[in-house]
């Protein structure tokens, strides 16, 4: 297909090089250079979706990020991606886009019915309707709301692009690249400031990529190119195009979109698709420029109706016509450039002007070229469905109101100028509380909350000789204040036609009998009507109106609608813009991919991984792993076909009997140094510290200052001011901070030194009868019989040439020793441990088998430790010193912790002896009880005893201490169970703990 | 995201910090007596002003230490900060 809309000479355009794309699954030619909205206008396609809400067709209506309408699914390198601005999309070989929200198809939609039952879709209908009956909301309303009204359907397929994060520092960070941007930059880069500038379209210069201006005796446009080859050659500038600063946050953190591959037809393996950039600027000077802003006329919202700036865009960067009829609907002079670029073109424009007759160099110009002006008329409405036909235009009154006289004249595209509004979005979410400017009827930046200064038309200045100055100043004398350079550079001269003063006029009136629909949000069809009917209902505060007709809330942000929206609330309140005020602005700007914020953190890269030293070993033997926070633990040893309940059965009977191998590299363990260490302990803990003899290890309980449990561990004191904590695994770091904490803030007078040394050690537990069998062959030159090695006992030792700490302490209740080596021996350990212990049967044994040996016992780890239990609770109690104070101690004395029923730990066993109780369950007198079933406690850990050969588990319930005896049940509503238990001790081997001490 | 001037490792982002809660707060003393009205306070009670506040901050991903931040609660802004024994005025 040709492109018969495209112009012969003008853009910036690379004709060279010719872009086969589909749109809708038909082809079409664009060359590089285009964006897919370009492109398709150069084709004469303006179709390109259906409004959210009454499925109305829409077209393009600007060439940025301006844009409402033209939001497409794309499809490229096998990726689909949703709501894609059709005008900011830079086209590529092989790209498939097409429309969204319409089915069957953009041209017959049947969703379209809406538009014809529109008076039953006013604004909150979806809150009046959709209400009752409450149940059929999830199953019945929302599904086919979201089916009918749905934006663009994202993929289910993971994301095989690369995206990537970058930080970055500098001085001063220029948001954006029109006059504004440039002449600040250049300042303050020339002054020795280091300086970042960011553009969001791929061309630098703005509008003066657009303007016919002269700056230095040079185009605007070669003005621009001159200034950024100057500051892409500095050392102390990076320039960088396609990048939208989307965020401002807290100190001068600014974040930014960079869309690094997005436009390459053959991108280098590496280069990501898009890069998110944290920027920390000591300035940010926004010089985010102007918007401009419609007028509200009937069915404004038809294809072919443009912003008028956005028409002139097409033509003098893509070449492009966006229609061959244009009419001109304008309150402003600026509209006036549009229709001179048509003329230039050959094209004969139509300009209505809102305005009473008057001249200006612009009106001037145009009268001499004979383009036909119609001032004091307006556009009433827009006719055509799909794309626009004519128009029907009249002559206002006086008081602009009503027509005087009404005729239809045809057209082909409508760009219309309601004059310009600064993008103040970033100003806005710097903190910077906005200010109502009456000469441009639009709001401002106020006094700066941050290091923040706007510049050029985002402050409201429109004109380029006074944007030039400021920028060539602000950017000198904020690069003087972090610099303390002085060079600064002069102004260059420039020239500019001078414009004369706009008009208020920003809405057509209804002709008598009319009911056209006159759209203020296009992406969230919003029309004139919704919010007069909001207004109606009471809806008073602009941000209660914006909710409920839900108002610049779409992804455009209301970038074409805010101001309009404000106006008609203000004329309907009878109030002015600045009382009815403004909604919040919040990050992005634009919308961005979910994976420029994931960026590289997905996969192995989510989080860093810990293995332990044997974890090589453990994958060659069948281990089965579990995490425990971001470490890998084995959580069993698969042999054969076993499940996990049939090996952790197998490696828990195993040490029970034999004796097995645990790897508890991960226990956090802190290395404790100084002379008060012994007393620091002695207040951590809440048992006796003191006297604690060295090569002794003791079981300690720590608390919070509140008396609950914080973890448990033991501590080993390895010489006179010399100690080894180990925490549990979960609470390694917390305890760490604590113990910081301590000895920094409450007690910097004690001498002591704390440090993690969780990876300076590979551990092994030996446990079972026959462990100490094992170890004194790893260990031949040692005594390690119970009389020189006792429980509780500590021994540094060499293992086959390493030095090795031995420690005899039991998690498992059994005989057991931890051995400690430094990380680089912990597999030669581990191997040395399996062979020697062959003969003794010894098997390794993972987390399962593990908490299987330890709920046995009574044992308590996390699932008790839970963050609610204070040491009664969990039969602590009898660690607790009377003769000192310790952290939590004084919080014991609260009432609640000492009542007579306080929970307690007990022992649980299914009166069937076979079934299996959930953890979590809760425990109830009655199981068939009217809800709420009065909890008396819950299930913590569950296990199968494989001493007794039958279901065993911890629980925590009320008044647990006079409970044992009593039969409860241990209902679980999410496995649907209901288990008739007998409550016993907690401890279900071994009561008197004779095996920890053979 | 904050940026935070440690004391001993300099200007940081806040990525590198914990958040410590009131600095101003003082532990009763070990082995003194304290009523239930002063312990309950020390333990639960906090002022959540609105402006200026005194807070501890920790540089886990750093040189491991407790310092004191003032910032305003409302802005963010960082007025000073300061070591543990140093004082905020």
């Amino acid at each position: 297909m040709s492109q018969s809309y495209r112009l012969k000479n003008e853009g910036l355009i690379n004709r060279n090089k010719e872009i086969i794309f589909k749109f809708n699954g038909k082809k079409y030619k664009g060359y590089e250079g285009d964006t897919l909205a370009s492109a398709l206008l150069a084709n004469g396609v303006h179709l390109v979706g259906r409004s959210f809400k009454y499925h109305r067709p829409r077209g393009f209506f600007g060439a940025g990020v301006d844009e409402p309408n033209a939001k497409l699914q794309i499809q490229l390198n096998g990726h689909s991606e949703p709501n894609v601005n059709a005008t900011e999309f830079e086209l590529v070989e092989g790209v498939e886009a097409s429309s969204q929200n319409c089915w069957p198809s953009v041209e017959f939609d049947i969703g379209a019915v809406n538009n014809f039952l529109n008076r039953f879709f006013p604004a909150g209908f979806y809150y009046k309707t959709f209400m009752w009956p409450k149940s059929f909301w999830y199953k019945i309303y929302e599904p086919f709301i979201r089916k009918a009204a749905g934006l663009g359907i994202a993929s289910v397929e993971k994301d095989k692009e690369r995206y990537e994060h970058k930080y970055e520092y500098c001085d001063l960070l220029v948001t954006g690249s029109g006059p504004a941007g440039l002449s600040s930059a250049y300042s303050a880069a020339k002054n020795g400031a280091k300086v970042i500038l960011a553009e969001d379209k791929p061309r630098f210069g703005g509008s003066l990529l657009t303007d016919d201006v002269t700056i230095d005796n040079l185009s605007g446009k070669d003005w621009a190119d001159k200034i950024i080859t100057e500051l892409k050659e500095m050392p102390n500038v990076i320039v960088k195009n396609r990048s939208q600063v989307f965020g401002y946050y807290d100190h001068n953190m600014m974040v930014m979109f960079e869309r690094t591959g997005d436009h390459l037809n053959d991108k280098p393996k590496y280069t990501p698709r898009q890069r998110l950039w944290y920027v920390r600027a000591k300035e940010v000077l926004l010089s985010t420029g102007s918007i401009e802003r419609p007028i509200v006329f009937g069915n404004n919202d038809t294809p072919g109706v443009f912003l008028s700036a956005a028409a002139k865009e097409y033509i003098k960067v893509y070449g492009v016509l966006v229609g061959k009829k244009p009419l001109i609907f304008t309150n402003n002079d600026s509209a006036y450039e549009t229709a001179l670029e048509f003329k230039k073109q050959g094209i004969e424009p139509i300009i209505l002007d809102t305005r009473e007759e008057q001249s200006s160099e612009l009106i001037n110009s145009a009268k001499n070229q004979n383009i036909q002006i119609k001032f004091c008329h307006a556009v009433i409405a827009a006719n055509g469905y799909k794309k626009v036909r004519s128009a029907q235009i009249g002559k206002l009154n006086k008081e602009k109101t009503g027509f005087e006289n009404i005729q239809t004249i045809e057209c082909d595209c409508i760009c219309v100028s309601g004059f310009w509004t600064p993008t103040v979005h970033l100003a806005s979410q710097s903190g910077n509380k906005l200010k109502f400017n009456d000469d441009i009827d639009a709001f401002i930046p106020d006094k700066s909350k941050q290091n923040e200064k706007s510049v050029g038309a985002s402050n409201g200045t429109f004109t380029l000789k006074k944007t030039l100055e400021d920028g060539f100043k602000t950017g000198f004398e904020v690069s003087k204040n972090i610099t303390n350079n002085n060079i600064s550079t002069s102004t260059p001269n420039s020239n500019e036609t001078k414009k004369s003063v706009h008009d208020k006029f920003w809405c057509s009136p209804l002709p008598n009998g009319k009911n056209y629909k006159r759209f203020v949000d296009f992406q969230n069809d919003v029309a004139v009507s919704d919010i007069e009917v909001a207004l109606r209902e009471g809806y008073r505060s602009i941000e209660h109106v914006k909710r409920y007709t839900t108002l610049g809330m779409a992804t455009d942000q209301g970038r074409t609608s805010n101001l309009n929206g404000l106006q008609l609330v203000a004329n309907v309140e009878k109030k002015i813009v600045p009382q009815v005020g403004h909604t919040t602005f919040r990050p992005p700007f634009t919308p961005i991919t979910i994976g420029t914020i994931v960026g590289r953190e997905i996969d192995m890269e989510y989080m860093p991984t810990r293995k332990t030293p044997m974890h090589t070993w453990h994958e060659k033997n069948n281990a089965v792993f579990v995490d425990a926070g971001a470490w890998k633990r084995p959580r069993y040893y698969k042999q054969g076909n076993e499940s996990l309940f049939e090996a952790s059965k197998r490696e828990a009977k195993n040490v029970r009997d034999h004796v097995g191998i645990c790897d508890v590299t991960t226990l956090g363990k802190i290395d404790i140094k100084g002379p008060d260490s012994a007393e620091f302990l002695n207040r951590v803990y809440t048992n006796a510290w003191l006297k604690l003899p060295i090569g002794k290890a003791r079981y300690g309980v720590m608390l919070r200052e509140d008396g609950i449990v914080m973890d448990d561990g033991t501590t080993t004191r390895i010489s006179e001011n010399h100690y080894h904590m180990t925490t549990t695994t979960a609470q390694a770091a917390n305890v760490l901070s604590h113990l910081e904490y301590y000895l920094q803030i409450v007690w910097p007078e004690l001498n002591v030194n704390v440090i993690s040394t969780t990876e300076q050690w590979a551990g092994a537990a030996l446990a079972g009868p026959k462990s100490r069998d094992v170890l004194a062959k790893l260990f031949p030159n040692l005594d390690v019989t119970n009389e020189s090695l006792p429980f509780m006992g500590y021994m540094e030792g060499d293992l086959f040439g390493v030095k090795a700490r031995i420690f005899r302490i039991s998690f498992s209740g059994e005989l057991a020793y931890e051995i400690n080596v430094e990380s680089d021996y912990g597999l030669y350990m581990w191997e040395k441990m399996i062979e020697i212990g062959k003969e003794f049967n010894i098997q390794p044994y993972g987390t399962e088998a593990l908490s299987t040996l330890r709920i046995e016992m009574g044992h308590v780890a996390g699932p008790e430790l839970d963050g609610r239990t204070i040491p009664y609770d969990v039969s602590l109690e009898g660690l607790l010193s009377k003769k000192k104070d310790f952290i939590g101690k004084r919080s014991l004395q609260k009432e609640a912790f000492n009542k007579n029923d306080r929970q307690k730990i007990v022992g649980l066993v299914p009166t069937d002896k076979k079934s299996s109780i959930p953890e979590g369950s809760h425990l109830v007198l009655d199981k068939n009880a009217k809800l709420p079933n009065p909890k008396l406690g819950h299930v913590s850990s569950s296990c199968w005893s494989v001493e007794n050969n039958n279901p065993f588990s911890l629980a925590i319930v009320k008044d647990g201490k006079n409970m044992i005896g009593k039969k409860l049940f241990a209902v679980s509503p999410l496995k649907n169970t209901a288990i008739e238990v007998e409550i016993i001790s907690s401890h279900y081997v071994d009561h008197e703990g004779k095996r920890v001490r053979s | 995201m904050l940026n935070i001037n440690c004391p001993y490792c300099g200007d940081r982002s806040q990525k590198e910090f914990a958040y410590g809660g009131d600095a101003t707060v003082k532990r009763p003393e070990l082995n003194k007596e304290v009523s239930d009205e002063k312990w309950n306070e020390f333990i639960y009670l906090r002022k959540s002003p609105r402006g200026k506040h005194i807070e501890l901050w920790h540089h886990i991903a750093g040189c491991r230490q407790w310092f004191k931040v003032q910032r305003d609660t409302v802005t963010h802004e960082i007025f000073k900060t300061a070591k543990m024994n140093e004082e905020i005025k």
